[in-house]
């Protein structure tokens, strides 16, 4: 043990069990869904013959499978360094899992055997007018699976919460609010306990929003004699949808808080800016939704407002607080780049320049021309793709340490392919939604078949990448304990 | 410049920009320097980085908020050409479906089963405008055409199997000369 892979971090022969569960069930749904998604891309692309129906089921499960894992990867990435400060219970954390894995089956059912295709944000009343391509019990069943996985991450959020209450007393004190205007900071409070406690706060709410939406659409599934109003169903899906998204890069961006400084040798700690970013964006993710609705003018005029202002002031903490304070921790450090370390630096760069179109978009009027193109996937899918996704893997990968001597080198390649693939494959979303292509079309014009086919290809590269990846994470997770790197002394 | 344009270029000069930051702060990673002054230079410079983007940010949201891009949906209507659209699965129901250039027209959006996204593609085959065709409401979207010519509407909102064939298209007719 040593800097790097301290003592406190060890795993029990159980809770190694549990987290390598995780870790190779999240690699290989992930390459699963990347898959769906190059077949949606080299279908628009002409490259592949998909028929609508199948093309629609493929969206919904992609969309839904990417965001359930991406929460998924993410847990476990704050699962492993929050236990380090407070007792979490391993049996939650399993039934987590289960429950994941029982959802996940019961939307993979309703959408491969069920034929339902009403995409992730299952917008009312689509998953019961379906025109006859779906029968209303795969709309149940695909519902239902979300419920499954909701209680899941609730179970999950609510031992944390628990659990750092009895350590820090409440949930303010583990955020740092009593030092946010005086106060000497202790250096020592965990950055890790601050992203968590953030995370229960904000996410256990969006959860709850979406299970209320979710019984209300089952009702009405059974009941239709019970209508619901569908703009307040789009409010409570998207206030959901975002949250839950949200909360997987705050979750997930607790792996560059920890790591970072081990590879760079440097100490981040909690500082004033960074309690005031963590405490502003506990606010901010929590009323920024409407920015998902600007389209609905009957929306009152003053929450499309909030949106935009809220759309750019979060990512002051973002740009000020932790690109930047990754910056400054590596800035002259002598940092060592291994995969690690240099997955982590793509997280930050990732998130930072994903969200430049994000905050661009969040404007009312220029999502008037942008709302619904591929620009939107082209920014999400950069702050994921190449934001969280790299946050999770530098877990992974840091995880296996040298137990797996080819990941050290093999692995460089990967990286570059992960690299190259992902900016190309999100600059072909982003270029095509600059003139105007619709996302979630299961057949294209053929001027815009260009942007699907330069898209696919950086799509393979990733793909490519990720399998990799995955190979040497799995061998490296299967094979006998950490044999840890070269520690680099942090402080 | 069209508004897509003037954002694609934004996009690539802050994409470029965080792409600079990050690529020069890797060129130096390999020369150690005393972290508690790289530390101390860093939150120097930090402070008038946040003051930059507060101001842009202000700047912004003043500039482009005024005046309000979406139309009053509550006013009594003051437009001359009111055209009334309905989404359906899967097509566009649009009365009249010709209108004039150089004066405001409203289009009232309303759907009769699932959200529908209403969005005007110009001669050039780019978004002029959108709104949301949803079932129980009705959105108000006034426009001006500046340019005669075909005028495309594409559903933006997943709608079911359909959704990519739902298509449709009006005229924009010259403006009167008693107009331009």
């Amino acid at each position: 043990m040593n800097a790097v892979h301290p003592q406190s971090e060890v795993l029990g022969r159980n809770e190694r069990r549990v987290l390598n569960l995780y870790v190779i069930s999240v690699l290989v749904v992930f390459l699963l869904m990347m898959l769906f998604g190059l077949a949606m891309r080299m279908a628009q692309g002409t490259w592949l013959s998909v028929r609508p129906d199948v093309f629609y089921q493929l969206m919904t499960a992609h969309g839904a499978g990417m965001v359930g894992t991406v929460g998924l990867a993410s847990s476990a990435v704050m699962w492993f360094f929050l236990r380090k400060y407070v007792a979490l219970r391993l049996s939650i954390f399993v039934a987590n899992y289960v429950l994941f894995l029982l959802g996940a089956a019961a939307i993979l059912a309703a959408v491969f055997i069920g034929g339902y295709a009403g995409a992730w944000t299952f917008l009312y009343p689509l998953p019961v007018h379906s025109m006859g391509i779906w029968s209303m019990n795969a709309a149940a069943l695909f519902m239902l699976g979300y419920l499954l996985i909701g209680v899941g991450f609730l179970l999950f959020y609510l031992d944390a919460m628990l659990a750092i209450i009895r350590v820090y007393g409440n949930l303010g004190r583990a955020l740092g609010l009593p030092w946010l205007f005086r106060g000497q900071i202790d250096k020592s409070h965990p950055t890790t306990v601050v992203a968590s406690a953030m995370v229960v706060i904000t996410n256990s709410l969006g959860v709850l929003a979406g299970a209320v939406v979710l019984v209300m659409c089952l009702i009405n599934v059974y009941f239709p004699a019970m209508p619901l109003d569908a703009l307040l169903v789009k409010n409570l899906i998207y206030f959901f949808g975002h949250m839950f998204i949200n909360a997987s890069i705050y979750m997930a961006v607790i792996a560059v808080y920890e790591l970072m400084p081990r590879y760079s040798g440097r100490p981040w700690t909690v500082s004033r800016p960074f309690l005031w970013g963590w405490a502003a964006s506990t606010v901010m993710v929590l009323i920024v939704y409407p920015h998902h609705l600007m389209m609905d003018y009957v929306m009152p005029h003053w929450m499309l407002v909030m949106g935009q202002v809220i759309s750019y002031t979060s990512g002051l903490p973002v740009f000020v607080v932790t690109a930047y304070g990754a910056l400054t921790n590596v800035h002259r450090s002598g940092m060592r780049w291994s995969m690690p370390a240099s997955l982590l630096m793509l997280s930050m760069f990732g998130w930072a320049a994903g969200i430049v179109p994000a905050i661009i978009d969040g404007t009312i009027s220029v999502n008037e021309v942008m709302h619904n193109t591929q620009w939107v996937p082209g920014h999400f899918h950069f702050y994921l793709l190449l934001g969280v996704l790299p946050m999770v893997l530098a877990l992974m990968f840091h995880l296996i340490g040298t137990r797996n001597a080819a990941a050290a080198g093999g692995a460089g390649l990967s990286f570059a392919a992960y690299l190259i693939g992902g900016l190309t494959f999100v600059g072909a979303f982003l270029a095509a939604g600059h003139v105007s292509v619709p996302r979630r079309y299961a057949a294209h014009l053929p001027q815009w078949v260009p942007y699907d086919r330069i898209g696919s290809i950086g799509a393979i590269l990733v793909i490519a990448a990720m399998l990799s990846f995955t190979v040497y994470i799995v061998a490296g997770l299967l094979r006998s304990p950490a044999n840890a790197g070269p520690a680099r002394t942090a402080g | 410049m069209i508004k897509q344009d003037a954002v694609w270029l934004m996009t690539l000069a802050g994409v470029g920009l965080v792409a600079l930051a990050f690529v020069y702060v890797i060129s130096q990673s390999g020369k150690p320097a005393d972290p508690a002054q790289v530390q101390k230079s860093a939150y120097a410079i930090r402070r008038w980085w946040f003051l930059v983007l507060a101001v842009f940010g202000i700047g912004v949201t003043y500039a482009s908020l005024r005046p309000f891009p979406i139309a009053n949906q509550h006013a009594p209507s003051r437009t001359a050409q009111i055209v009334t659209v309905v989404g359906h699965q899967w097509f566009w129901d649009l009365t009249p479906n010709q209108v004039r250039a150089g004066t405001p027209v409203e289009f009232d959006v309303t759907s009769v089963d699932v959200n529908h996204g209403f969005a005007i593609y110009g001669p050039n085959d780019r978004i002029v405008t959108q709104t949301q065709a949803m079932p129980g409401y009705t959105n108000r979207l006034v426009y001006t055409f500046t340019q005669p010519g075909k005028y495309r509407v594409l559903c933006l909102e997943y709608c079911g199997l359909a959704h990519h064939g739902m298509m449709t298209e009006f005229e924009v007719v010259a403006a009167r000369e008693d107009q331009t």
